[in-house]
């Protein structure tokens, strides 16, 4: 339905009508130079990616779009059109018409909707705003533009608040909010980060399908492979600047800039497996990777015997059971709610099952007595998520590893010495022994989260979703230095991952969940690559793929696990 | 639905039995207070009055004083329950009656000077929050001064000002609308300092929230923004205080009562510390306690309105 004059192009009817025009766009707070100096331009019907990591600059461009760069920020342009409009003189109250045929979707739709108002007043909100409709046909064209986005049931979900409904529905309700007034640009900044696999998919093609009814998209993401579905054209985004600019085939295929390289070599997956995600940096490029320091799988240190844990009349864990040996990972994938965490707690001893068993080393940990738990658990360490929350914020980094040593029975007189130690092999150094986390990289906390699990000298590690919250090239880094930790100690990881690709990229065994079932298991390759399950089918399809051609771009600098080429 | 409805209803219940608990504990510490005071219960009754011994006997009888001590527990609680605080026999009258004609004032006072700092401090901190800093400053100043001078002088100054030199006031006295301006706003400046700084830090932190660009981003004006969006995430905290200030208020109101010349609860307490009228400050105590337990439920009962995500906790 056409809302104003000018609205967008219906299907079927191209224009190539610039909506977007920049050129040499300029953002900085104070003495920070957020965006340096960018161009480009977005046409109806298409859909432009801009790729960068956090900070590169990427969302302030977005922001600007809407006059919205952020407190204390000073915008400069040779040309900021918008619809036509000179944005660079724009009033506040002119503002608001520009961003009345703009639609804005961020990343998580928990904090994006008003959680203290229901979906329908958010959704109803740029219509009353905006005058486009009599009042009275506002109730019924939020229905229209829930059922539009393919949320069942619109009536009752206009009635809901945000926090009740599942992630997949609240992301499609702030689309149908960002498009109630037909906009001619629709903004997605991060649009499916937050969400699993499965869902992802949904979105990216809800996406397309209003790309196809004639909206523009402009498309921000830290991920490749998700803007590869849907681009025409990706720039790279790096330290304010386009790095790398062009059609989406030219860019994954004959990347020109190094950084695109890497970050395409740093997508964990099928064809990264075995290799190293990172590009090594100074003298570590010469380093050859170290052989496994004992060859093959070793004993069974972790096992689960028919596990099950419910939660009221929840069913969370649904007998499971795995081995997992000395020096091998295995991977525990499945989307959220679907056991993964609690199983990782189950093994760690941290909650008891309702059936079943726990083994370390061939106990159970029902038999243990307090004392002997606590010893195994010297042996079984965990890194999470959010390395920053899971340390005390008034430790410093010296601290926080003088305690995980106290516990591994280092005398007092060598914990320092040790500490330097544990922050030489994640790869910090002694320089950081006196910094808080908080102002640590999220890169340098989860090295710094290692270091710590590392401290009680653990014969496993349970990585529950260690990299969810990193930049792709930051998980390649923390990835890779997980790989490498492998093959000097003959770690054994429990790795947990809702990440199809970096479970691949991991993982020598697999273990695929569904509602706290196991839904298929066994070696990684052959569970991917031709699953037996219906499920592990339907999640293989979801992901995003981009075909890397072998060796683009990527080079010598590549080096290949000696094991992988001697197999 | 129902299920849900049902455990609303639960929740009021357990809510409701908890204000009771409370109450009844206030009455047990009275009740103690009484029996812990030096000297017999007849002295501690009568305080410094100089009374017969008939009286003396007539209290005996009244307490139930040559009962044991659970029966006379028992029969205090009832009659506590029943509405019956006493009688004071320094002012030769209920303490009921004479509590009722304090506690009128008091109401008035308290409420009008919340509500006086409620609006003061919204309106502050609508104008003033996220915006530049030399705005931010000047705001956070004045807080800072209003918190900082005391009640008294502050009442002392606008008598001075609107009272004596300009006589647009009434300067002593407490009835009517006229009367209530001065003592409520000498009230309300503290308080609304500090409920206009808890307040401003609330919608900063709620303007920096996605939804909040996302709003903006929808074209909504900034105004908008900050009524329509953030005005009720900043609420929350702000009420959590006004109901903690309200009962505070109520204790602290005898300074302004006696600057203004006001009747009032804080007065009646103050004299009856002063002559040793154990039920009269026995019977504030429990009143005091009353309003403040009513004041809390009441919130505590707002709080799932206002934000839908407390209405599934347990």
């Amino acid at each position: 339905m056409a809302v104003s004059d000018g609205g967008g192009a219906g299907p079927g009817l191209p224009d190539n009508r610039p909506i977007i025009e920049v050129e040499n766009l300029t953002v900085t707070f104070g003495a920070i130079r957020a965006v340096r100096g960018v161009s480009f331009t977005v046409r109806s019907g298409e859909c432009v990616a801009i790729v960068g990591e956090s900070g590169s600059g990427k969302s302030v461009t977005a922001r600007t779009l809407f006059g919205l760069p952020g407190s204390g920020a000073t915008v400069d342009a040779t040309t900021l059109r918008i619809n036509g409009r000179d944005a660079l003189t724009l009033r506040e109250k002119q503002w608001r018409a520009v961003r009345a045929r703009l639609g804005y979707v961020l990343q998580d739709a928990l904090v994006s909707l008003d959680p203290l108002r229901r979906v329908g007043a958010e959704i109803a909100e740029p219509l009353r705003l905006h005058g486009v409709l009599a009042r009275d046909r506002v109730p019924a064209r939020v229905i229209e533009l829930l059922r539009a986005v393919g949320v069942p049931e619109p009536q009752a979900r206009a009635a809901q608040f945000p926090h009740e409904l599942s992630g997949g529905l609240r992301q499609r309700a702030l689309i149908a909010s960002a498009i109630a007034c037909d906009p001619d640009l629709l903004v997605a900044d991060e649009p499916t980060t937050a969400l699993d696999v499965s869902v992802q998919a949904q979105i990216l093609r809800l996406l397309a399908e209003r790309r196809r009814e004639g909206t523009a998209l402009l498309l921000i993401s830290h991920d490749l492979a998700v803007v590869a579905t849907l681009a025409d054209r990706v720039l790279v985004m790096k330290d304010g600047v386009f790095v790398e600019d062009g059609p989406v085939a030219q860019v994954l295929e004959a990347p020109s800039h190094p950084y695109t390289r890497a970050l395409l070599a740093a997508i964990p997956g099928a064809q990264s497996k075995g290799k190293w995600l990172s590009l090594p940096t100074g003298s570590a490029q010469a380093d050859p990777v170290p052989a496994p320091s004992t060859p093959g799988p070793g004993e069974v240190v972790i096992e689960a015997r028919g596990l099950v844990k419910r939660y009221g009349t929840r069913i969370a864990v649904n007998d499971v059971s795995f081995q997992l040996r000395a020096g091998q990972t295995l991977g525990l994938v499945g989307e959220s709610g679907s056991g993964k965490t609690t199983i990782g707690r189950l093994v760690l001893g941290l909650l008891t099952p309702d059936h079943g068993e726990a083994l370390v080393d061939g106990v159970a940990w029902s038999r243990m007595s307090g004392r002997r738990r606590r010893e195994v658990r010297r042996h079984i360490q965990v890194v999470h998520q959010d390395p920053l929350s899971s340390f005390d914020p008034r430790f410093d980094v010296r601290q926080i590893l003088d305690e995980a040593l106290l516990v591994g029975g280092v005398p007092r007189a060598q914990r320092r010495a040790r500490a330097v130690e544990l922050l030489e092999q994640v790869g910090l150094d002694e320089t950081m022994l006196h910094r808080r986390p908080a102002r640590l990289s999220g890169g340098q906390r989860q090295r710094l989260a290692i270091a710590r699990a590392l401290a009680p000298g653990p014969r496993v590690l349970v990585c529950d979703e260690p990299v969810s919250s990193l930049d792709v090239s930051v998980q390649a880094q923390v990835l890779d230095l997980l790989v490498r930790l492998q093959r000097e100690t003959g770690l054994a990881y429990l790795f947990i991952s809702h990440h199809l690709g970096v479970i691949y990229h991991m993982s020598d065994e697999v273990v695929v969940l569904n509602d706290g079932r196991v839904v298929e298991s066994g070696e990684v390759g052959q569970v991917f690559t031709a699953p037996r399950a219906e499920y592990t089918r339907e999640l293989l399809a979801a992901i995003p793929t981009i075909r890397v051609p072998a060796g683009a771009g990527i080079g010598g600098s590549h080096a290949e696990f000696p094991q992988e080429a001697t197999s | 639905m129902r299920s849900r409805r049902a455990a609303i209803g639960g929740r009021l219940l357990v809510r409701l039995a908890t204000s009771v608990m409370v109450l009844w504990g206030a009455v047990t510490v009275s009740f103690c207070a009484l029996h812990l005071t030096p000297g017999s219960v007849e002295d501690a009754l009568v305080g410094t009055t100089i009374v017969t011994p008939e009286v003396r006997a007539q209290i005996a009888v009244d307490y139930g004083l040559d009962r044991p001590l659970l029966v006379q527990y028992g029969a205090y609680l009832g009659r506590v329950v029943s509405g019956d605080l006493g009688y004071s026999y320094q002012r030769h009258e209920s303490v009921v009656s004479a509590i009722g004609a304090g506690i009128g004032p008091s109401l008035q006072l308290a409420g009008a000077g919340m509500a006086l700092a409620l609006v003061v401090a919204t309106v502050s901190a609508l104008t003033t929050a996220g915006r530049a800093r030399w705005i931010r400053g000047l705001a956070s100043g004045a807080e800072l001064v209003g918190t900082s001078v005391p009640m008294f002088w502050v009442g002392i100054l606008l008598l001075t000002v609107f009272s004596f030199q300009l006589g647009w006031m009434p300067a002593v006295g407490g009835d009517g609308l006229t009367g209530l301006v001065l003592p409520a706003i000498s009230m309300a400046i503290p308080v609304g300092a500090l409920l206009s700084q808890v307040m401003r830090e609330g919608l900063e932190r709620v303007l920096q929230q996605p939804f909040a660009l996302t709003a903006r981003a929808r074209g909504m004006s900034d105004g908008g923004v900050r009524l329509r969006h953030a005005l009720r995430h900043a609420l929350l905290p702000v009420i959590t205080l006004a109901g903690w200030l309200f009962g505070m208020l109520l204790g602290a109101m005898v300074v302004t009562e006696k600057v203004f010349s006001r009747p009032g609860l804080g007065v009646l307490m103050l004299d009856a510390v002063h002559g040793k009228d154990l039920p009269v400050v026995m019977g504030v105590v429990l009143v005091s306690a009353t309003v403040y337990v009513v004041v809390n439920t009441g919130l505590d009962l707002i709080y799932p309105v206002i934000d839908p995500r407390l209405r599934e906790a347990t």
